[in-house]
């Protein structure tokens, strides 16, 4: 018994690690998205953010300012991703896949010229790093049976950036559903023709809603690079910026469910961790892939609606233009 | 705001030609300042660029075996694109390809060459179709959109692919995930062996007869979409659907024929990689070609000329640039990838950056008249 619900805390504990950069950068392009502008460049702008933020705190030794640096990078490459798709009207798609590819190449091209490891930043260590918050009474509760453990080893002993994370979800439903700022956000990815008519700039709203993505992003990098691990290493995101556009979209657009997209696709990956090799009783041993794969067949079978029905923002991927 | 009239009134080799070199120029210039910033100078690199892409034979015959490649990406992207959809996913389809050619060549590889080349052709197509058909079928009927389903068919196809070469189809007894290789008769002919029979010394290099088959489907591609109904209605149902539908266009029937024939196109890709090169099946040997594919169609207009040409600037630039990067350590090979993204980014998202102004200055002056 007691060794079941350790598993399951630790369970539970690489879930919440793996589920923060996605549930960062899913509400980055939750924002980008429900503005009307397709953000399929949230890998991008987290590899080229984990570049910035280890780069900048290599060489200054602070988690801070590499967090900084993290922002305005993934924050530019947003801007740069607006004039294109808002500006000029160009196609979103092909702008954010263009960003990604551009990011992939140059953060080892800069990272090798930079620091001569091949792409690789230097270890970072101390100050450099966001290290584990212990919550106030974490290390007495610990031996208290069951609460301990659970407070301890669930809720405390994370970096600060999952508690960011935490506390965004919340903040991003308040901003969208709650606030005037997010009733336009909302009425500009579903008919920017009314907002404009209104009076209000389409440019201008769809332009604040990829810099909010890029902060968004930028923090999921950062995590990535000088909280959970202690470098830049090439292609780092390894694709978790797509898995979090699935779980933008398995989430409906919407941040409590992104959230649980978000935790069921950490969660496959933590049992996919755990269970590598050991056969379960009945089923035997489950192959790697098969769990690797689940988010993405769930998001095309949530996409078809034969599970559910993800209906997107109705102006998504459509460049607003002025009548004349 | 961007096409309309001022496309109508200026020459259209102003937009078809200079406007795609304007973007590429400016791709380029974005990708000098990038090597001049790194320390190196760009006019020496592409210097050693040109020379490692078409200094000899042998170094032609890589830049044409990467073109190659690319021809049969680019394509696939095209055709999409000419029924107003994105196709990301060629990257999968080419891969799912493979295992088509894979398993017929380990099945049927004994078979005389002349019969298992075009089974072979067939398999590709076949499996890259098949690959294409559900999101395809999704998007048609369900109304899925094309673009995600397609990246997420990319991970499920890298992971179907991994599953099976390592746990099904790997050669017994060996470590790497790889299959057993085929029989020769199931590997195409090389150029320089080719060649070099009819007494012409060339160069060893990966070029084969692929290259050939890539040429022809351009010459299919052009017919199909510019002198067939169904490549009519292709194009109708891709610049406006709602009067492709007035004009008895079936979209459903129409997308999903198109997105098969673009897998078709992108499971050649193993044609050139699987049969003419490695002889066997192995993990990722697509490497990326599906999204130089989007490249290479931005850049081609979606024209089978310009596919050509993009997809030998990029077998040019995936060449020479390992040349470069032996010369100049700087410049890695993630240098070419950054320079195939300034080209997305200019010639694709950026395409509208030049276009009215270029236009104008070459508007008839008749056109101009009244404001």
């Amino acid at each position: 018994m007691n060794e079941v619900f350790l598993i399951v805390v630790l369970l539970v504990d690489s879930t919440l690690r793996v589920a923060a950069p996605l549930v960062l950068a899913a509400l980055g392009g939750l924002f980008a998205e429900r503005s009307g502008v397709v953000d399929i460049g949230l890998e991008g702008k987290m590899l080229a953010a984990a570049f910035a933020a280890a780069a900048a705190a290599a060489v200054t030794g602070s988690a801070w300012i590499g967090l900084g640096a993290a922002i305005v990078v993934s924050v530019l490459l947003a801007l740069l991703h607006g004039y294109a798709c808002i500006t000029h009207a160009g196609n979103q798609v092909v702008s954010g896949m263009a960003l990604n590819i551009v990011v992939a190449g140059l953060t080892v091209i800069i990272g090798g010229a930079w620091f001569q490891r091949g792409g690789q930043t230097p270890q970072l260590t101390g100050e450099a790093r966001f290290a584990p918050i212990d919550l106030p009474l974490a290390v007495a509760l610990e031996n208290v049976p069951i609460i301990g453990s659970l407070y301890s080893e669930i809720i405390s002993g994370h970096n600060i950036l999952v508690y960011i994370a935490a506390i965004a979800v919340p903040l991003a439903g308040w901003l969208i559903y709650r606030t005037r700022f997010g009733l336009r956000l909302r009425a500009v990815g579903e008919n920017p023709a009314a907002v404009d008519t209104a009076g209000l700039s389409v440019s201008a709203l769809r332009y604040q809603a990829l810099m909010i993505g890029g902060v968004l992003c930028g923090l999921s990098g950062a995590y990535l690079s000088i909280a959970h691990n202690a470098a830049f290493i090439r292609d780092m995101s390894a694709g978790k910026g797509y898995l979090a556009l699935a779980a933008l979209i398995f989430g409906k657009w919407r941040p409590v469910p992104t959230l649980i997209a978000c935790l069921l696709f950490a969660f496959a990956d933590a049992i996919q961790v755990r269970l590598q090799g050991t056969a379960l009783p009945l089923i035997g041993v489950i192959p790697v892939q098969f769990i690797q794969v689940l988010p993405y067949v769930l998001t095309v079978l949530l996409l078809a609606g034969f599970v559910g029905r993800a209906v997107a923002p109705k102006a998504i991927g459509i460049p607003y233009v002025k009548e004349r | 705001m961007s096409t309309s009239p001022a496309d109508q009134a200026s020459p259209a080799w102003v937009g078809n030609a200079v406007l795609p070199l304007l973007n590429l120029a400016a791709a380029f210039a974005v990708s000098a300042i990038v090597i001049w910033l790194l320390g190196a100078d760009p006019a020496e690199a592409l210097h050693l660029l040109i020379i490692g892409a078409f200094g000899n034979s042998e170094s032609i015959g890589y830049t044409l075996y990467y073109t190659t490649t690319f021809i049969f990406t680019g394509l696939s992207v095209a055709i999409a694109f000419h029924a107003g959809l994105f196709n990301i996913g060629a990257e999968g389809q080419a891969y799912i390809g493979g295992l088509g050619v894979g398993l017929l060549c380990l099945g049927l590889g004994g078979l005389p060459f002349i019969l298992v080349v075009p089974l072979a052709i067939l398999a590709a197509a076949a499996f890259g179709a098949g690959w294409a058909y559900i999101p395809a079928w999704l998007q048609a009927k369900r109304g899925s959109h094309i673009v995600i389903t397609t990246i997420m068919f990319n991970f499920i196809a890298s992971a179907v692919m991994t599953y099976l070469l390592v746990n099904v189809m790997i050669k017994p007894g060996q470590q790497s995930p790889e299959t057993r290789e085929f029989e020769t008769s199931a590997w195409l002919p090389l150029a320089h062996e080719v060649f070099g029979a009819l007494g012409i010394e060339l160069g060893r290099s990966p070029l084969n007869l692929s290259f050939v088959w890539a040429l022809i489907c351009c010459v299919a591609f052009w017919v199909y979409v510019w002198h067939t109904r169904w490549g009519y209605r292709l194009r109708a149902l891709g610049l406006n659907e709602h009067a492709a539908v007035y004009g008895g266009v079936a979209p459903a029937r129409t997308i999903i024929l198109a997105m098969s024939i673009s897998g078709a196109l992108a499971g050649f890709v193993a044609l050139n990689e699987i049969m003419g090169v490695q002889h066997r099946l192995l993990l990722n040997f697509t490497g990326g070609a599906g999204f130089v594919g989007i490249a290479v169609a931005l850049m081609g207009r979606n024209h089978p000329v310009g596919i050509v040409l993009a997809a030998l600037l990029f077998g040019a630039l995936y060449q020479g640039g390992s040349e470069v990067s032996f010369e100049m350590p700087a410049l890695t090979r993630e240098m070419i990838v950054a320079i195939q993204g300034f080209i997305i980014l200019m010639c694709g998202a950026f395409e509208n950056l030049f276009r009215r102004r270029l236009l104008a200055l070459f508007r008839p002056r008749a056109a101009m008249a009244p404001g």
